[in-house]
């Protein structure tokens, strides 16, 4: 069988992809894109290791858990940036730097 | 070197390197579509995990719900990020860039050490649940143990993401609908 060590090591490239996109990108749509690459690196590894947990289920249902998390975050993300670009006409989050009107 | 590893190593492939796509690329809307086929890979590995219930879970709901949610986001505000993106191309490697670049791989580092160092396949917990036959092994049914566990075990957890969903919905309409002329 396939030991966990690749399953994690495949986790880990997941997610410095995802650190990378969400430090170099200017649009806030791409680093939600890198946000969601974090997290399912995160899930890949609660599966990995949730095959030893017959019983239980700990790691698939908490990766079951993971996904709809991910789901309500992406949409209350996204309507929080068409308002941003409604307000600012850009989505660039290093030229939204106002709290005020 | 069996089937199973061959195709493991395949996905694993694909995964990585059309998340690295999805990093490089210049090109919005390639970028989410290859983002498309990252999750696909994912969901291909968590069935050679043994987690089938889980690997359908992520087809329905991140490339069903999650990725055309990122395409309207895109269409919705396209034109201002086409400009963005042609202004990105006109410094290459900009300083910025290069910093993330160093931190992600240090930081890939680190993590390739520390699991190698862990050594997760001779944890005293995995070896027992092989030993009382607590893992998942290919011949065995999931989905009725998963339901089983989700209406028991699991229904506290259940109940309040089932809670934090519906706020988070009703939360995201009443951003998203227009303001109203006073």
């Amino acid at each position: 069988m396939i030991s966990l060590s690749s399953f994690m090591i495949i986790g880990a490239g997941l997610f410095c992809t995802g650190i990378f996109i969400v430090l170099s990108k200017r649009n806030a749509i791409q680093i939600l894109i890198g946000i969601e690459l974090m997290l399912n690196a995160a899930i890949l590894n609660m599966v990995a290791f949730g095959k030893y947990d017959r019983f239980n289920n700990g790691g698939q249902m908490f990766a079951l858990f993971a996904i709809v998390l991910a789901a309500a975050t992406t949409a209350v993300a996204l309507a929080i940036i068409l308002n941003v670009y409604r307000r600012y006409k850009t989505i660039d989050p290093g030229k939204v730097d106002k709290l005020r009107d | 070197m069996s089937l199973i590893q061959i195709l493991f190593y395949l996905l694993g492939f694909i995964t990585l390197a059309s998340a690295i796509f999805v990093a490089v690329t210049k090109n919005l809307v390639r970028s989410i579509f290859m983002f498309f086929i990252t999750l696909f890979a994912l969901a291909g590995l968590y069935v050679l995990a043994l987690a089938d219930f889980v690997a359908i879970t992520q087809i329905v709901i991140y490339v069903g719900g999650i990725l055309v949610l990122i395409l309207f986001a895109f269409m919705l505000s396209g034109k201002e990020t086409l400009t963005a993106l042609q202004e990105q191309r006109k410094q290459f490697v900009s300083a910025n860039k290069m910093v993330s670049f160093i931190l992600a791989v240090l930081f890939f580092a680190v993590l390739v050490i520390m699991i190698t160092r862990i050594g997760a396949d001779n944890l005293a917990w995995v070896k027992n649940a092989v030993s009382n036959k607590n893992d998942i092994t290919p011949n065995v049914n999931m989905t009725d143990n998963i339901g089983i566990n989700l209406m028991t075990r699991y229904l506290l957890p259940f109940e309040v993401v089932s809670i934090l969903l519906m706020i988070a919905l009703i939360g995201a309409a009443h951003l998203s609908r227009k303001e109203r002329v006073q």
